[in-house]
């Protein structure tokens, strides 16, 4: 099927999905496979991958830049990030992030890049444009989730080892405070309004909800599944909608997401998805929410407003990251 | 303007922390020396540092969190030579205001530790003895043990088997006691999850010399000789702890069959090839610290450092009471990359773990495996569970 261009509006053709997601805009969903080195491109409006494009070795992290038309590929065993151009669909460069890059999040602004260092106890802030190392922060043992406030003043860095989210000054670079959360922390999330922080622990199976401004824990959210081992609830990525009335937590082996009020942090439901699920992007208008599932190759499709699992899709090896362009 | 580290070498998180207000947590290390039988083979010779490589990488990472806690984590290590004095060497790390131990030492001088500084507010941590007794009739409540027992790996290696479906054992046994001691666990593995011991055969020559020249010859021939004429079986299962002839048995095997036990597909707590659940930094960053591969006594030592930088580091403490209550409890909450976490069992001390499956090259499983059900943590079906403990703690 032809890809259909930013605005047009696409009629999902698939019996059963057809139903639920009504009409949606097409966008395109990259897919970064660790195991194949590659990217899946996936057009949201058929839900079909539409090709694959080769990167470096055991891509994992990738995200939008701000202007849409790259995509940065955290290629971690080839110790570097890679810039995708989207166009052309050609790697352009590459940005000096230091061994074995895992996460990278990006200043509202366009730059610089933040990426975190496992190796190297270091975050590692990157001028875009220069392709420049213009800070380096050290932080704690293997840092991993970053997370960048939606007024670009605080970044933040969790560290896995000493299970600590780092709140970082992005103008001196100073770290201002430390909250220590749960074990092995993954993933750093701000609400849209700037008015929490959601760090997800996956050792711990708990979600800390914090409040920047105190650095105080609001909540410290659990998770519970009949017939799931709770040593199998390891959330990892999370989103939220743009509203701020709900969050979704991916639970990596609990192979379920969790959904969250939000407001009230409380957990409502969970849906089931593949296996071993770790990253979850939305489509921009939030109608569709896309998951990575590592252990069964695929991507499964959440209809937003029904909370319902209405495809997935293979693609390649071990997916782990996902973003969702405009276009 | 923002600063490169490379300008500012420790960072600017070290200036942030006012060296005041900093707590020091000394933590000792106690190492028994002992003869070691030279390995068949040369790429089993123990290293100089082995254990204390990986306290001084657990060390690291406390002291990299400590920086913004505000905590100073110190290792002091006491060697005691053969025959040498180890309780005097203990009291001198407690004299010093250790709290925290731990201890490399064989079972018997184990306990002579613990019960010279019984009472006292101080915690010693079983890096290396894999004994039995230690978590049962002769448990203490002054240690906790992050080496796992002989009756976890047999259970971890039983469990493989059995799902494999190689449920039929050759067992082929050593003559030291540390020979018997694994193949009662392997007897007790085989009961719990479903094994058939056919015949248990004892080894009882010393092979020919592999290091004169015809010596590997020999063996070749000795090997299938000695597994010959065995019951149908799907697997040897060898219990032989020194290294006396187990290695010679892969690929020598009358039978075309696998090898598992003390050699071949071995259990064990780490294996340098382990890279899931994040372990790739951990290998890494030990290879870094210590300039070799890290093996199962290293990371258990790091497990034992990481716990007293996880108790000091959640209670905000230096103290003894609040840091060792923390340890014991079951918000210890310890990433080890297994991924689960890892706790202490209050019933007898012993460190909770998934246990590593492993060819020599590469980790083949991780137990406990799909199916062996447990009502309160499948974890807890490798080893002695609560209901079957012996352990009064004294």
């Amino acid at each position: 099927m032809p890809r259909t261009g930013s605005l047009a509006i696409a009629i999902v053709v698939m019996g059963t999905v057809s139903g639920l997601a009504g009409t949606a805009l097409a966008y395109t969903v990259y897919v970064s496979n660790e195991k194949d080195n590659s990217i899946s491109v996936i057009d949201s409006a058929t839900l079909e991958v539409k090709h694959t494009i080769p990167v470096g070795q055991r891509p994992r992290g990738i995200i939008l830049t701000k202007d849409g038309k790259s995509l940065l590929v955290c290629a971690s065993d080839d110790d570097t990030v890679q810039i995708l151009d989207l166009a052309t669909e050609e790697i352009t460069g590459t940005l000096p992030s230091g061994p074995d890059p895992e996460q990278l999040n990006i200043h509202p602004s366009g730059s610089p890049v933040y990426i975190a260092n496992e190796d190297d106890a270091l975050m590692t802030a990157i001028d875009l444009a220069q392709r420049k190392v213009i800070a380096e922060v050290p932080v704690g043992v293997e840092p991993e989730g970053v997370g960048v406030s939606p007024d670009g003043r605080i970044l933040i860095a969790t560290s896995e080892t000493s299970n600590m989210a780092h709140f970082i000054d992005t103008d001196t670079y100073q770290i201002v405070d430390n909250v220590l959360v749960g074990s092995r922390p993954r993933y750093a999330e701000f609400t849209t309004d700037g008015s929490q922080l959601w760090v997800t622990s996956e050792v711990a199976g708990t979600v800390s909800v914090i409040d920047p401004k105190t650095r105080a824990i609001i909540k410290t959210i659990g998770f519970e599944i009949p017939g799931v081992r709770p040593e199998n609830m390891q959330p990892v990525g999370v989103r939220i909608l743009k509203d701020g009335s709900k969050a979704f937590v991916a639970l990596g082996p609990a192979n379920h997401v969790a959904v969250i009020d939000a407001k009230k942090l409380e957990v409502e439901q969970y849906l089931l998805v593949g296996q071993r699920v770790w990253q979850l992007a939305f489509t921009p208008d939030e109608k569709l929410l896309f998951t990575t599932n590592g252990n069964s190759n695929d991507v499964s499709v959440i209809d937003v407003p029904t909370l319902k699992v209405i495809k997935s899709m293979p693609v390649g090896g071990a997916p782990w990251g996902v973003a969702i362009s405009k276009n | 303007m923002p600063a490169l580290a490379e300008e500012q070498p420790e960072g600017s998180a070290k200036a942030q922390a006012p060296t005041s207000d900093v707590v020091t947590v000394p933590i000792g290390y106690l190492k028994q020396e002992v003869e070691r039988p030279i390995p068949l083979s040369r790429l089993h010779v123990e290293p100089e540092d082995y254990g204390i490589a990986g306290a001084q990488m657990a060390l690291k990472d406390n002291n990299t969190t400590g920086r913004f806690t505000k905590q100073d984590f110190t290792l002091d290590v006491e060697r005691v030579p053969i025959g040498g004095d180890a309780v005097a060497a203990l009291q001198k790390l407690v004299d010093s205001g250790h709290h925290f131990i731990l201890v490399d030492a064989p079972a018997e001088t184990l306990l002579e530790l613990s019960d010279s500084v019984k009472g006292q507010d101080v915690l010693l941590f079983n890096v290396r003895a894999e004994d039995e007794e230690l978590r049962q009739e002769e448990c203490r409540a002054n240690v906790l043990h992050t080496a796992p027992d002989r009756y976890m790996l047999a259970d971890a290696l039983a469990q493989y088997l059995v799902w494999k479906k190689w449920q039929r054992w050759l067992v082929v046994k050593g003559v030291f006691p540390e020979d018997i001691a694994y193949l009662e666990a392997i007897r007790r593995a085989a009961k719990r999850f479903g094994g058939t011991i056919v015949e248990e055969r004892e080894y009882k020559e010393t092979p020919g010399a592999r290091r004169s020249d015809t010596g590997e010859l020999q063996i070749q021939q000795q090997m299938p000789v000695f597994t010959q004429g065995a019951p149908s079986y799907d697997v040897v299962v060898v219990a032989d702890e020194k290294e006396v002839f187990g290695p010679y048995l892969p690929f020598r095997t009358w039978d075309p069959r696998p090898v598992a036990g003390t050699a071949g597909l071995i259990a064990m707590s780490w294996h340098p090839a382990h890279e899931q659940w994040g372990a790739t930094q951990m290998q890494n960053r030990f290879q870094r610290v210590a300039n070799r591969f890290m093996w199962p006594v290293d990371y258990q030592a790091w497990i034992a450092v990481r716990a007293i930088g996880e108790g000091a580091t959640r209670t905000h403490s230096a103290d003894f009471a609040p840091v060792n209550a923390l340890i014991r409890s079951k918000d210890l909450n310890l990433a080890a990359f297994k991924g689960q976490k890892v706790t202490f069992r209050s019933w007898d001390g012993q460190l909770r773990q998934p246990i590593i499956v492993a060819g020599p090259d590469l980790p083949v499983s991780m137990s406990p495996q799909q199916g062996f059900l447990h009502e309160e943590a499948e974890v807890d079906t490798l080893g002695v569970d609560e209901p079957e403990t012996k352990c009064k703690f004294k």
